[in-house]
């Protein structure tokens, strides 16, 4: 690995989003809109609701963690179609740099962009809702952790359909998480979901993650088995999703696909 | 550096592209490779780059067969430049420069980002957008980037395409000095006859895929019986073979 290259390749999207203040408040504006809309939906809930304690909490602790899960995934996502939108295909991959440094660069740059978009809608959170998601406690860098191995896996996979479909593939890259909220069991728990879909969505990691949230944040208690549960299940998934990345890759150079993509 | 295409076939499906070509480059030489639209020149650049894996054939750079074991190392002597990939076009021409230079693992970058810039004439618009330059900026600028790593092997596809005939010549002119002061072995893939006689020791003529003819052009142009390239190259091209 020379890093001198994943180094410039992350300079690369640095310099994208340093120049531009529309893209900037773009990264901010979505997760800001989530944390103000659901935090107004589980307030109603709260005053019309016994359920739970800490509607707000919970809810808002779940959206906040999904939301970094999302930009995680579309951050890698967009850095990737960047290079296509900009017609640079080529240039980057006549450029002697292995894949892993250019996959290492993008998972490396998608938490920079992550976190310009969802620190200051954590921030906000805390004096708007009383909400702070740092109440989870040492468990949450575990939690984000995997979930950002997820979030980057699935930037992989779609990244991998990019290369080997092309730019048409790039509707998938905005539904796919969606295609997989109901089965993370985000805002519910997984009781709610028909058996038979109970155990695919144990597949995930998401379901584990979030189960896990609400236990720390409802019962005070920590499953650290449920925690190496998700962090696993995550790398698995991340392992897998570079093998594709790589068999993509091998796939675009047989039909020669790499070769002037664009826009 | 001197480049040996061997037996080169790529298959697209049923379609074949390119049809067991061979030839070489010697060491300082630049190949002119022409032929009409669709005749397999971008797939043959695209094998050359390492962009395409041929479905048959060897590529050898010094003797060095360019496979995903070697790609890296030899990469890093090769460039190229056409006017149909683009840099990032929301970065300046500096970032870009700056950033091609570390890919390319260039040492002092700050000193061949100025010297591209002064060689090139591109202080002018150094930290414009790459995406807001006009044709010949741009084509300007992708030379630059193509020359950052003092690459020893080049390949310029239609360099000059889409430019006024003076932006044209400067390009052509800088490409020869460039040449003359330092070690650089080229392929030109070009429609501009002219270009091409004045830039290429040798040439290769390719329809459908194969090689049709080659050699110097002053020895196509005799054995054609045409008074220059061109009309060698429509003959070429218009031919039933």
């Amino acid at each position: 690995m020379n890093w001198s290259k994943i180094f410039a390749l992350s300079l690369r999207h640095v310099y994208l989003i340093r120049g531009s203040f529309p893209r900037i408040l773009d990264l901010i504006y979505w997760p800001t809109i989530q944390i103000f809309l659901w935090g107004f939906i589980s307030k109603f809930f709260t005053l019309n609701s016994s359920i739970y304690e800490n509607t707000v909490g919970i809810i808002l602790s779940a959206a906040i963690l999904y939301d970094f899960l999302f930009r995680a995934s579309i951050s890698y996502n967009m850095m990737f179609l960047e290079e296509i939108w900009s017609r640079n295909f080529t240039n980057l991959f006549i450029a002697p740099i292995r894949i892993c440094e250019i996959i290492t660069a993008l998972t490396l740059t998608a938490i920079f962009r992550t976190l310009i978009g969802l620190v200051p809608a954590a921030l906000l959170a805390i004096p708007l809702f009383n909400v702070s998601i740092l109440e989870i406690g040492v468990p949450l860098v575990f939690l984000l952790i995997t979930l950002y191995i997820f979030g980057v896996t699935l930037g992989l996979l779609v990244t991998s359909g990019l290369i080997r479909f092309g730019p048409s593939f790039e509707n998938i890259a905005w539904a796919s998480l969606f295609f997989l909220a109901p089965l993370g069991c985000i805002y519910y728990p997984i009781e709610i979901l028909p058996e038979w879909l109970q155990i695919i969505a144990k597949l995930l990691p998401l379901v584990h993650i979030f189960e896990e949230m609400r236990s720390i944040l409802i019962y005070d208690i920590i499953n650290h088995f449920q925690i190496l549960k998700a962090i696993f299940i995550s790398f698995l998934y991340f392992v897998v999703g570079i093998f594709i990345f790589y068999l993509s890759y091998d796939g675009a150079k047989s039909r020669g696909t790499l070769i002037n993509m664009g826009e | 550096m001197k480049l040996e295409a061997k037996n080169l076939i790529k298959k697209f499906n049923k379609t074949i592209a390119v049809n067991n070509i061979s030839f070489e480059i010697k060491k300082n030489e630049t190949l002119g490779m022409l032929g009409p639209n669709g005749c397999g020149k971008t797939t043959s650049i695209g094998m050359l780059l390492g962009l395409i894996t041929p479905s048959s054939g060897e590529i050898l750079i010094d003797g060095i067969s360019l496979n995903s074991r070697n790609r890296v190392k030899l990469l890093s002597f090769m460039n190229f430049s056409s006017p149909y990939v683009e840099l990032p076009k929301k970065l300046t021409v500096k970032q870009n420069l700056e950033v091609y230079a570390r890919l390319y693992g260039v040492k002092k970058i700050d000193e061949r980002v100025n010297e591209m810039v002064e060689d090139l004439n591109l202080k002018k618009f150094l930290n414009k957008k790459s995406g807001e330059l006009s044709s010949g900026q741009k084509n300007r600028v992708s030379l630059a980037k193509s020359l950052i790593n003092k690459p020893k092997l080049l390949f310029l596809d239609e360099p000059t395409a889409s430019l006024d005939p003076d932006i044209g010549d400067f390009i052509r002119k800088y490409i020869e000095k460039y040449k003359k002061n330092n070690e650089l072995t080229m392929l030109l893939a070009s429609h501009n006859m002219r270009e091409v006689e004045r830039l290429c020791d040798k040439i290769i003529m390719m329809k459908q895929g194969i090689i049709v003819d080659r050699g110097s052009c002053n020895d196509l142009i005799k054995k054609h019986g045409r008074a220059n390239l061109e009309d060698t190259f429509l003959k070429i091209a218009r031919s039933e073979k």
